[in-house]
């Protein structure tokens, strides 16, 4: 069996195996499954195990390749969402920052929240998103969306519809238009946020229902930034956070925080030292971090987990990296 | 003046953006808007540009059957379905439940998330293989690797629990970030902006033209 | 003994004297209801008496630095105006004032108890207004204060909280501009080695030697992005020669701009080498504005075609990783270059050689070395070694407790 057979294989299986689970969540037997605590920690103590052969493998002169790794890292991602085991959250201080910049706002404030991410990135931001929906919501702010990538308004979308499912505020009958409001999008990046400064209006005449701007009694009377009590950026990239900062925050003086992508991060920090950012959420990590500040249970927390195994992978196989090394008189390519 | 012209444009754009940025004053607090709407405008219509090169290339490799012509199929199939599911759908083309959204949901999102899920397996391998204590500086590297991989999660502060409360892995991992973190990043960052600024100088006044076709 | 009209109409005189008195009793017990309501009135009155000390001192003034339209007013709060206490907000009204005739005040906007000022950003330029300020309570009786003195709005020709960067750009164009002169002048500048633009012949002829391809990616981002056009400079240079090695150079792109320029570049670059025939329309060729969709493409190509080396010369997001990782994986050379700092430590772990941050800028000039482009860069390192000074300056400066000179670089307001 050649390489490409048994790709196609794999596959063929993974395909097979999420129909019938599909199957079964349509059929209604297949309603999730969780491993005991005493079978999470065998599972743990099996890798551990595996890991500890490998080491000693490699001590021997025999090398895994990067497949192995691969595998690793699946199972280390996968394998924790079935696990019946806690952790605790620790709030670090940017988001204990970035909690009470918006905590200060009196009910009927007025948020701007920039959703600039796709698809790929929500893994990370969405659990954010939601959160810091369900924040403001439960707290009478008014939101105001708009996005600088195609995809953003949508995710916001996707994000408020969770939200307003919830009971307290279903119970709040928040209206669209009087409450939050989706603005779009609108491309031109940072000079987009330039245009924001002087007039809202010119960059987003309408909503993203196609309703115009005066017609919107929340965003009626907002001009410009200075009519802004918050700002919110979530994002992946370029324009994002950075351009936020350099533009709304540096030239138009607007109190803002961010939510990034844990590779975004390290970017961002600078601003905080600074004052440019209130605070920020990193990745994975910061969402659960401000779930527990906001006192619920999101995606953020629930994959914090997975998170954790696989940073001790890595590190494993970090560990493993520099065995082989020093073992192979640090020639040995791997 | 196929070169003059473009090196004029550059020029009197590029000022012109320098003087807006401390002359609030009408008309230059406008021309900024001007010129950013005359970039969103060209940006939009160059799209076509990019996606006729695309639709050329595709149909050309399958005319010829040249190597792996199946994938241009699949990209033609693709490309003309999205296209037109969205302009069928008219404006709502976005609300849910419509073709478009359906695809956009079940399709392009799953597969945009395998593409960007697989870094972490790349960040591992890579990590693996290049992470090496090969001298001091790398060793101090690996050790606040170590130090903040294992401090950004909750399990950092599981194995260290029995350690006072400022040497636990989560507040050294807020220290790194916070202190030598950020003190590197921002040395980065005033040389690349001092390169930007350069950079750009040198293409305002036309010394850099390199990218408009051929060098001096 | 009964009065004639009784004695005829006896039932109807004891109706109508009924009517007459139920009609009496309504009317009065309605005066009584009256009564009552007045009272209630009253007693909200009272309530509202309560007189409230109205906000004072109402200042005006147009906010300076801006485009003009706009007008900043600040008051003193009420003294009342305390937690729990009477007052709810502040209504800001505004009148007209054409040639000391005062119009009718209108309201402008509200804000809560606690507030004392507000911008009113809706103004013309030139035109007298008089605003005065009302606290509302919470019985909804509103109490005035004086006027404001008539004032207007006005666009400044130069934002003063800007001089300290206009000094900044003034300096460091300065710096370059006299160093280019001097440079023509023909002056020798020095330039460092970069390893990673000397390895760019050795990458380009392990290609030849192998008879296999070179990727050159140029970022993900548009040609508005200033490493974008390194990227494409860089790509001039390493398509001449590829063309005068005769190998086959592929540039896929994300952007439809840097698809024109790229293929102006590589076009251009052929006919110096005196290749011109050689070149091909289809080497240069786009692929999706979509980040993950131009990853998951380069991917495939690098992995069905082994290119022997792969360029990554511009701006980088997340794919970074995933590009340079799976061209390391085919162990194809790798030279990477980008300013975006969290990229560069995927870039440095994954590919042979890597230009950090100003290396690529610096790249046009080094590979050219046209005296004009290596005396921007030396401007440029004099604007670093000024930043430097001023570092240093600061860190002692604020280390004894000096905290005015930080104060000089501040932009935020």
């Amino acid at each position: 069996m050649n390489a490409r057979m048994k790709e196609i294989l794999v596959v063929a299986v993974l395909t097979v195996f999420c129909a019938i689970m599909y199957w079964g969540k349509v059929d209604g037997w297949m309603t999730g499954f969780q491993f005991s605590f005493g079978l999470s920690m065998t599972v743990v103590i099996l890798i551990a195990v595996s890991l500890l052969v490998i080491l000693y493998l490699t001590l021997r002169g025999k090398l895994i390749g990067r497949r192995v790794v691969f595998l690793y890292v699946g199972i280390s991602v996968t394998l924790p969402f079935f696990m019946s085991l806690s952790q605790e959250i620790k709030i670090s201080p940017e988001v204990q920052t970035l909690y009470e910049g918006i905590a200060e706002l009196p009910p009927g404030s007025v948020v701007l929240t920039a959703f600039d991410y796709d698809p790929p990135s929500a893994p990370e931001l969405q659990p954010m998103a939601e959160s810091f929906f369900r924040y403001c919501f439960n707290n009478d702010l008014k939101v105001v969306v708009i996005g600088l990538w195609p995809q953003g308004p949508q995710q916001a979308n996707i994000a408020i519809e969770k939200i307003l499912l919830d009971e307290a505020i279903a119970a709040k009958n928040l209206q669209y238009g009087i409450d939050y409001v989706n603005l779009g999008f609108q491309t031109g990046n940072e000079f987009v946020i330039q245009r924001m400064g002087s007039d809202f209006k010119s960059m987003f005449p309408t909503d993203y229902t196609g309703t115009p701007y005066n017609d919107l009694p929340l965003v009626r009377n907002i001009k410009n930034f200075s009519n802004i009590d918050y700002g919110f950026n979530l994002s992946a990239g370029y324009p994002g956070t950075v351009e936020w900062v350099q533009v709304a925050v540096d030239r138009y003086g607007l109190k803002m925080g961010a939510g990034n992508t844990a590779v975004q991060a390290p970017q961002c920090y600078p601003y905080i030292r600074s004052g440019q950012l209130v605070g920020i959420l990193g990745g994975m990590n910061g969402a659960a971090e401000f779930e527990l500040m906001t006192g619920t249970v999101g995606k953020g927390t629930k994959f914090m987990l997975s998170q954790s195994f696989a940073h001790m992978i890595v590190i494993a196989f970090i560990i493993i990296g520099n065995v082989a090394y020093f073992r192979g008189g640090r020639k040995q390519k791997l | 003046m196929r070169r003059e012209i473009p090196l004029l444009i550059t020029g009197i754009v590029g000022v012109v953006f320098v003087i807006q940025y401390f002359i609030p004053h009408w008309p230059f607090n406008r021309m900024n808007a001007w010129f950013s709407d005359w970039f969103s405008i060209v940006q939009a219509c160059a799209i076509w540009l990019g996606a006729l090169n695309l639709i050329k290339i595709s149909i050309q490799k399958i005319a010829k059957k040249k190597k792996d012509w199946i994938y241009s199929v699949v990209i033609l199939v693709f490309f003309l379905l999205i296209t037109i599911l969205g302009f069928a759908e008219g404006e709502e083309f976005r609300e849910p439940g419509t073709g478009f959204t359906w695809l956009y949901e079940f399709v392009y999102t799953p597969l945009s998330s395998t593409m960007f899920a697989i870094l972490a397996f790349f960040v591992a391998s890579a990590s693996y293989r290049a992470f090496r204590a090969r001298n001091l500086e790398a060793t101090l590297l690996l050790a606040a690797a170590f130090f903040v991989m294992l401090g950004r999660v909750p399990i950092g502060d599981v194995i260290s629990g029995f350690m006072p409360q400022g040497a636990q892995l989560s507040n050294l991992a807020t220290w790194i970030m916070t202190f030598p973190q950020t003190a590197g990043q921002r040395a980065i960052m005033i040389g690349i902006a001092l390169g930007i600024v350069s950079t750009s100088l040198r293409i305002i006044l036309g010394i850099e033209r390199s990218h408009l076709g051929g060098g001096d | 003994m009964y009065p004639i009209w009784f004695q005829k109409r006896p039932l109807f005189t004891v109706l109508s004297a009924l009517t007459i008195f139920l009609l009496f009793f309504s009317v009065s017990a309605f005066a009584q209801d009256n009564s009552q309501i007045d009272t209630t009135i009253a007693v909200d009155t009272t309530l509202a008496e309560i007189r409230i000390v109205p906000p004072s001192s109402v200042e005006v003034s147009d906010v300076g630095n801006d485009a003009g339209g706009s007008i900043d007013i600040h008051w003193q709060l009420s003294p009342e105006d305390q937690n729990g206490g009477p007052v709810i907000s502040y209504s800001v009204l505004r009148a007209e004032s054409v040639d000391g005739t005062l119009g009718d005040f209108t309201e402008i906007g509200s804000v809560p108890a606690g507030a004392s000022t507000y911008a009113d950003g809706n103004t013309v330029d030139g035109l007298k207004y008089v605003y005065k300020v009302a606290a509302t309570a919470a019985s909804g009786a509103v109490f005035e204060s004086g006027d404001s003195i008539p004032v207007s709005s006005s666009a400044q020709w130069f934002d003063m909280r800007r001089i300290n960067v206009f000094v900044g750009v003034l300096l460091v164009a300065g710096f370059i501009v006299y160093y280019i002169r001097q440079a023509k002048a023909g002056k020798e500048l020095f330039i460092r080695k970069i390893a990673g633009l000397d390895a760019v012949d050795e990458a380009v002829g392990r290609a030849t030697e192998m008879g296999k391809k070179i990727f050159y990616v140029p970022g993900t981002q548009d040609m508005d992005n200033v490493q974008t056009i390194a990227g494409v400079t860089i790509l001039g240079r390493v398509a001449e020669m590829a063309a005068q090695y005769e190998t086959w150079l592929e540039v896929p792109v994300s952007r439809s701009l840097v698809l024109v320029t790229a293929k102006e570049m590589v076009k251009e670059a052929y006919s110096k080498a005196g290749r011109p025939d050689a070149y091909h329309e289809d080497q240069v060729h786009y692929l999706t504005d979509d980040q993950f969709g131009y990853a998951a493409g380069v991917d495939g190509m690098v992995v069905r075609e082994k290119p022997a080396t792969i360029f990554y010369m511009g701006a980088f997001y997340a794919e970074s990783l995933i590009l340079a990782e799976t061209g390391n994986s085919i162990g194809a050379i790798q030279i990477a270059g980008t300013g975006m700092p969290s990229q560069l430590p995927f870039f440095v772990a994954a590919c042979d050689y890597t230009l950090i941050g100003e290396e690529l800028f610096a790249a046009s000039a080094y590979l050219s070395r046209e005296p004009k482009q290596l005396g921007s860069l030396k401007g440029q390192d004099m604007g670093k070694a000024v930043i430097l000074i001023a570092l240093i300056v600061g860190l002692l400066l604020e280390t004894f407790g000096i905290w005015n000179f930080s104060t000089l670089f501040s932009v935020i307001e």
